[in-house]
């Protein structure tokens, strides 16, 4: 069998793979799905622990949600759809530095509102010691606290994530994938909330 | 053949010592950090085990040293009976985490599958430092409650609560346990990390021409390795967050009611579950066990091919199997609970999955073994090893038949029985696993040829002694010899005194047979003979870089494929194998079928 210096006729390269994928960055895309998959899982396992805890014993207490949470979920929706918005604006501007501010100023209002968010979280639980609520107080206050806590360090995660595509915008190197990337996770905290929101409601 | 990059490189090339050797972005580096790690642990949990198996042949020996690392534990050298279980924590966290998932894995992995595929590096470099030096941090943790008040937990690698989540159930009960905690969470955060970067880089980075069915057998089992590491991570570090609650803020998850210990009424917890840590620890620790075991399936898997110079009876079924391997692995964690106190009927359930996924594995082995017909078995260190490793999956995978049976598992299961299974099938064959791929991988990680002699004589040695070791325990455990014991001094199994201490002197003489290693590993970095590209006449593309490989591994090109992993004995052609990369058009595709 000879050997050729030239390569095999291109229908010798597997369908489906046309391109050299090295370093077109579709990685960021793959990796927030891996990791939500990672969180997914997570969350299932406490969730899972919950339902187990409380059908172990019959201390469950159950206690009244401090108001401040509905208005938390109202802002956290809020910021996904300034989230969207900046999406949009971002696709339809150049990537020049110097036409990005219709989206910039759309990713600040998801940025305040996270951090309304967290603040409002924190709000909660303070309301929530006041009342005497806490953490080792009875298995539904503690599951409430490792919910709410956990998942509002995911959302400081998105936050700095955000913080990083405003970087990446102003020094006009943003790649639409990243927004993307960086959009999705923070559509999940949403998503994630409103699930923890509506378990919590019918446990607690 | 290659093409030159037009792309910017991944990153760029690193300037100085800190960054090229200790935080390094480079995944070659990376990988020999965690095979390092993993040899650290690896000796210290040998050690571990030496001193255990000592104590219980010898229970009134004074060992040097030890009385002044722990004046409680071992008061004069003499270990006591809950330093002993203290001993055997430890031994089991540092081989569980730190080696079996650290080298196999994490280590080769991190080398060799970015090469494999044709990538310059991981998807997520600096993830993936994080990722060991997270694991790092967990590793000193752990190893710290080795120097604390009361000394390491002793409640197993398994730390059942309500032991593990009570401070005041005993020695090391204290500190150690919430080190112990905070160490396997960190562990977690590492692995999930790592997990993420390996299943990212297998799906977008593969080069061109490099399909999922041409990845070479080894990078199947890494990535499918990662798809369960990160689904059993993600559960583990719940379990040890709740755990560390339950220790630091009074929580009850998982210590119950009305429970005494050390005469004293534990009133500041009540209610909790302790079977719900168990269902949330196997949930991850059955697939642990695959994650220890299948990256070293696969390694052995690769450098088998090599050895018979040609490919397996069938790529596709052994990555299918692999993957049912690692399907079935979250199904069956139940069979470690048989003894829990769950209901019976879910026992039955447990049972059938188990004896199910010996079908997979039995299909791998007989592939295997089926491939060795007709092949030019090549011996050589690592042939032997990964042999090696056949026989320690088939002999300790016969034993999981019996204890998959709930019935034979209620005698069983508190026995030396389980100590010989799971040190067999998971432990002593991942280990294998690692040495045949250290003896395979070294000339192209350190650019020298390891001493073929002596690799032959660790072989041997090894082989032999692990033997001697693991299957007297399994005729222990069928008269009854139970485990966890510390002595059986004035027992009724006094008698089987004299196979104790067969098994120590075997495990003293096989932990020396592995000084042998060591020095041919150091010896052979850097005296050893300078290896050639592609020693092994392999194929896949580790072996058409240079060795050891440049910063960028292609050297700023980017391969192009054209073959599967495996053409070996291929008629006609101008060798007896074609590598993956070469142009060489070849009449036989041996897994396609569809060529006459």
């Amino acid at each position: 069998m000879a050997t050729t210096l030239q390569p095999p006729p291109i229908a010798k390269l597997p369908l489906g793979i046309r391109r050299v994928k090295q370093f077109d960055s579709e990685a960021p895309s793959t990796g927030v799905w891996v990791g939500l998959a990672a969180i997914t899982m997570t969350f299932a396992a406490f969730t899972s622990a919950m339902v187990v805890r409380q059908g172990s014993a019959s201390d469950w207490r159950h206690f009244p949600f401090p108001t401040i949470l509905y208005f938390n979920t109202l802002a956290l929706i809020a910021s996904s759809i300034t989230l969207q918005i900046a999406r949009h604006r971002f696709a339809r501007v150049d990537r020049a530095a110097t036409a990005t501010y219709p989206a910039v100023s759309a990713l600040y209002g998801t940025l305040v509102l996270g951090l309304a968010f967290v603040a409002g979280q924190y709000m909660a639980w303070h309301q929530l010691r006041s009342e005497g609520v806490y953490l080792s107080s009875a298995p539904s206050s503690s599951f409430f606290y490792v919910f709410t806590v956990l998942h509002a360090l995911h959302v400081i995660g998105g936050l700095l994530g955000i913080l990083y595509v405003i970087s990446k915008l102003h020094r006009g190197v943003l790649r639409r994938n990243t927004l993307d990337a960086a959009s999705r996770y923070w559509h999940f905290m949403a998503v994630l909330w409103l699930y923890l929101l509506l378990l919590l409601w019918m446990r607690i | 053949m290659s093409e030159v990059s037009t792309h910017a490189a991944h990153h760029a090339p690193p300037q100085g010592f800190i960054r090229k050797n200790v935080f390094s972005l480079d995944h070659k580096v990376i990988g020999k950090q965690y095979y390092g790690l993993g040899l650290l642990a690896v000796i210290i949990g040998m050690v571990l085990s030496w001193l255990m198996r000592i104590h219980l042949v010898w229970p009134n020996a004074a060992i040097p040293l030890l009385g002044k690392l722990s004046p409680n534990g071992a008061p004069g050298g003499i270990i006591t009976p809950e330093y002993y279980l203290q001993l055997m924590t430890m031994h089991g966290t540092l081989m569980v985490f730190f080696v079996l998932t650290n080298v196999p894995f994490a280590g080769f992995g991190n080398y060799f599958l970015p090469i494999q595929i044709g990538a310059e590096d991981m998807a997520f470099p600096r993830f993936n430092m994080m990722s060991f030096w997270v694991t790092f941090v967990g590793f000193c943790v752990l190893v710290t409650a080795f120097f604390v008040g009361d000394g390491p937990p002793l409640s197993g690698w398994t730390a059942y609560a309500p032991l593990s989540a009570l401070p005041g159930a005993g020695p090391g009960q204290v500190t150690g346990q919430t080190l112990w905690a905070i160490s396997i969470a960190i562990f977690c955060v590492g692995q999930l990390l790592g997990s993420l970067n390996f299943i990212t880089t297998t799906l977008d980075l593969r080069a061109r021409g490099m399909t999922l069915m041409r990845m070479p057998i080894c990078t199947w089992a890494w990535f499918i390795t990662s798809c369960i590491g990160l689904l059993a991570f993600a559960v583990l570090l719940p379990a040890c967050i709740l755990l560390i609650l339950d220790r630091v803020a009074g929580t009850s998850f998982f210590v119950p009611s009305n429970l005494v210990v050390s005469d004293q009424l534990i009133t500041q917890h009540s209610g909790g579950s302790p079977l719900l840590w168990q269902h949330l620890f196997w949930f991850f620790g059955h697939p642990e066990v695959y994650i220890a075991i299948l990256p070293a399936a696969g390694i052995i898997s690769h450098i088998l091919i090599n050895s018979y110079r040609r490919p397996l009876l069938s790529h596709k079924v052994v990555i299918y199997c692999m993957m049912a391997i690692g399907f079935l692995s979250y199904m069956v964690w139940g069979h470690h609970m048989f003894l829990s106190g769950m209901n019976p009927f879910s026992a039955l359930v447990f049972s059938f999955p188990t004896l199910v996924i010996t079908i997979p594995a039995t299909i791998l082995t007989l592939i295997w073994i089926g491939s060795l017909y007709g092949s030019n078995l090549q011996i050589t260190s690592a042939s032997l090893f990964a042999l090696g490793f056949i026989s320690m999956f088939v002999t300790g995978g016969i034993s999981g038949f019996f204890l998959a049976q709930p019935s034979i598992d209620v005698y069983l299961h508190g026995t030396y029985f389980v100590v010989g299974h799971f040190h067999m099938v998971m432990g002593v064959a991942a280990i294998f696993g690692m040495f045949a791929g250290t003896y395979f991988w070294a000339p192209k990680m350190f650019g020298r040829m390891m001493n073929e002699t002596l690799g032959k004589i660790h072989f041997w040695g090894t082989f032999v002694g692990t033997y001697c070791i693991f299957m007297p325990f399994h005729y222990l455990g069928l008269v009854g010899n139970v485990r966890r014991y510390s002595a059986f001094v004035d027992d009724y199994l006094a008698p089987l005194m004299p196979v104790h201490t067969f098994i120590t002197y075997a495990a003293l003489f096989t932990g020396a047979v592995q000084l042998i290693f060591i020095y041919n590993l150091i010896y052979s970095r850097f005296r050893g003979q300078l290896a050639p590209d592609n020693p092994w006449n392999a194929t896949s593309l580790e072996w058409s870089i240079p060795s050891p490989p440049p910063w960028n591994n292609f050297g700023g090109k980017h391969p192009v494929v054209y073959h599967d992993p495996y053409q070996y004995g291929i008629e006609g052609s101008s060798g007896d194998f074609v590598m993956q990369d070469s142009p060489e058009q070849i009449q036989t595709v041996r897994d396609d079928k569809k060529l006459p």
